[in-house]
């Protein structure tokens, strides 16, 4: 499904982001990427869809090589590939039905697309992905007046609306509270199960990663030092991933604890 | 307000740009502050002094007899208008406002584009970029009366001139307000259309539009006001409008018609700029 061939990606100061990464992710896999800030995470999530450059190797997506596509190539491949991110990248003036249909703009020329119109059946693909997610009763709202848990599932439902093979998720969840974080983890769970959708998502929380993830992949200042099955990545794997002993902040279970001691 | 980069003399009170993200300025040194203050104020009084000289400034002639009562009589006949003459001007008025009306509508239509191509965040590429924004800057150095000037020698004597002439003038202010704002719009929307596989055009059609959209309107209500007041002096140089009725009842000395016209001026610029500054609010 995807392919990592030898792929490295040099910064021009000269820091090195990924050291040589081999890796292969099947079909309908929920994989999390671990790790220290600054360890690569992100910089592998974006290779994929190619929001970053890599300086050698090459990425295989349903066998066709991303790194090598140019132009329409490259945009029928992102198509394929939904995305959601951190701060959730939506357009804050316009409704959330606008947001989750903007999801449908590759699959139309430039010219029909150029006046902002979209045909019925798009509006009802984006209002069933809002179903799935269960904001559908939202659609006509601006995006703005939502809370960032439902912002996050607006951004789920404009993937969704990609009818994608593959969703990236970079740190979905680091600017939400520990209950939404469940939730969003949830959403992204079910549609992984239901829709067969291979699933990568980047975080930070070690507990969360365990409980949602099929397969853990660690990474170390670029490496791949860990790549297995929940049931291997045990505490003292997870020290070696990150190179000292797990910190509370590291779980989001010590987080939602300090949260409630506030409340 | 926030730390938005400082507008040049053209822009006084022209619409905030929209937040960035800069710092504000420190002051990070504090000891040679004093003398910084007294050479201010020092270079401050000769630049006056100076200037002053240059323009032959003359104190006694600004209060003699002689101005005193010109001052006087003038001020006499401006205080009591000719309102039988309002209804005789009330075509040229309309002229002036369609010309703001015309002027300020194309000339932003056709910055939309040139916007696009000065913002670094649509066209990375410097090649264009800075090339446009010469010419955008070239344009902006022009003041509206020296274009109006140079189209009424070109097609004419009237209102033609005077619209192209705005054109030009809100193309230039218009184009510049936009791609800051363009510039400063959140490029998160941006890098998720770009992950969903849309190109170029539909990156800015789905993604910089809604975002800058308010902004673009807002500079377009507030280039109308500056053209409403801009096209009720066109006239002195023949392009069309009040300014030409103007001009006339202040050579035959009549200020008690000059009156009417200011005063009549006054009323509509007032009530477009409310009017405009009301939209202008609702839409940010």
């Amino acid at each position: 499904m995807i392919e990592f061939k030898n792929v490295v990606k040099q910064y021009p100061n000269g820091t090195i982001g990924l050291n040589n990464i081999n890796l292969t992710i099947g079909e309908g896999e929920f994989v999390v990427i671990v790790g220290l800030s600054g360890a690569g995470k992100s910089t592998l999530l974006r290779s994929i869809n190619r929001l970053h450059d890599i300086s050698s190797g090459e990425i295989l997506v349903d066998g066709k090589s991303i790194t090598r596509a140019g132009g329409k190539q490259l945009r029928r491949i992102r198509r394929d590939i939904g995305m959601i991110f951190q701060s959730f990248n939506l357009v804050k003036r316009a409704t959330v039905l606008r947001n989750v249909l903007t999801g449908r703009v590759g699959y139309h020329s430039t010219f029909s697309t150029m006046f902002g119109y979209f045909p019925k059946e798009d509006h009802d693909i984006a209002l069933d992905a809002l179903n799935r997610v269960n904001i559908r009763e939202k659609a006509y709202s601006r995006a703005d007046q939502l809370s960032g848990g439902q912002q996050q599932r607006v951004s789920i439902a404009r993937a969704l609306a990609q009818k994608p093979k593959v969703i990236l998720a970079d740190e979905p969840v680091a600017s939400l509270d520990p209950l939404t974080t469940r939730q969003v983890m949830d959403d992204l769970q079910r549609i992984n199960r239901e829709l067969k959708i291979t699933t990568i998502v980047n975080l930070h929380f070690i507990d969360l990663a365990r409980e949602y993830a099929t397969r853990i992949i660690g990474l170390r200042a670029g490496e791949v030092v860990f790549d297995g099955p929940v049931s291997e990545a045990t505490d003292a794997k997870f020290a070696e991933i990150y190179g000292r002993p797990i910190h509370e902040d590291e779980l989001l279970a010590a987080e939602a604890a300090k949260g409630g001691v506030l409340a | 307000m926030n730390s938005a980069p400082v507008p040049d003399a053209a822009e006084v009170g022209a619409p905030a740009p929209p937040p960035s993200k800069k710092p504000a300025p420190t002051l990070d040194s504090k000891g040679p502050q004093r003398f910084k203050a007294l050479f201010t104020w020092l270079g401050f009084i000769v630049v006056i002094v100076v200037c002053g000289i240059r323009v032959d400034a003359n104190l006694v002639q600004l209060f003699s007899a002689n101005s005193m009562e010109n001052m006087g009589r003038i001020l006499g006949e401006l205080s009591r208008p000719d309102w039988s003459y309002a209804n005789r001007i009330m075509p040229a008025m309309i002229e002036t406002v369609q010309i703001a009306i015309a002027g300020t509508i194309i000339g932003s239509v056709l910055a939309v584009p040139v916007a696009l191509l000065c913002a670094v965040n649509i066209m990375p590429k410097k090649i264009i970029s800075i090339p446009a924004r010469i010419v955008l800057n070239l344009v902006r150095t022009i003041p509206d009366l020296l274009f109006a000037a140079v189209f009424v020698a070109v097609f004419g004597i009237g209102a033609f001139a005077g619209m192209l002439a705005l054109i030009f003038f809100s193309f230039g202010l218009v184009a510049k307000l936009t791609y800051e704002a363009i510039e400063a719009i959140d490029p998160g929307p941006l890098e998720a259309m770009t992950a969903s596989g849309a190109n170029k055009i539909q990156l800015i059609v789905f993604g910089v539009i809604p975002q800058a959209l308010p902004y673009f309107f807002s500079y377009v209500l507030y280039t109308f006001e500056v053209n409403v007041r801009a096209a009720s002096v066109l006239g002195f140089v023949g392009a069309g409008g009040i300014g030409l009725h103007l001009d006339q009842q202040l050579n035959s000395l009549r200020y008690d018609r000059a009156s009417t016209i200011i005063l009549l001026t006054l009323v509509i610029v007032l009530v477009i700029d409310y009017a405009s500054t009301y939209l202008r609010r609702k839409l940010l």
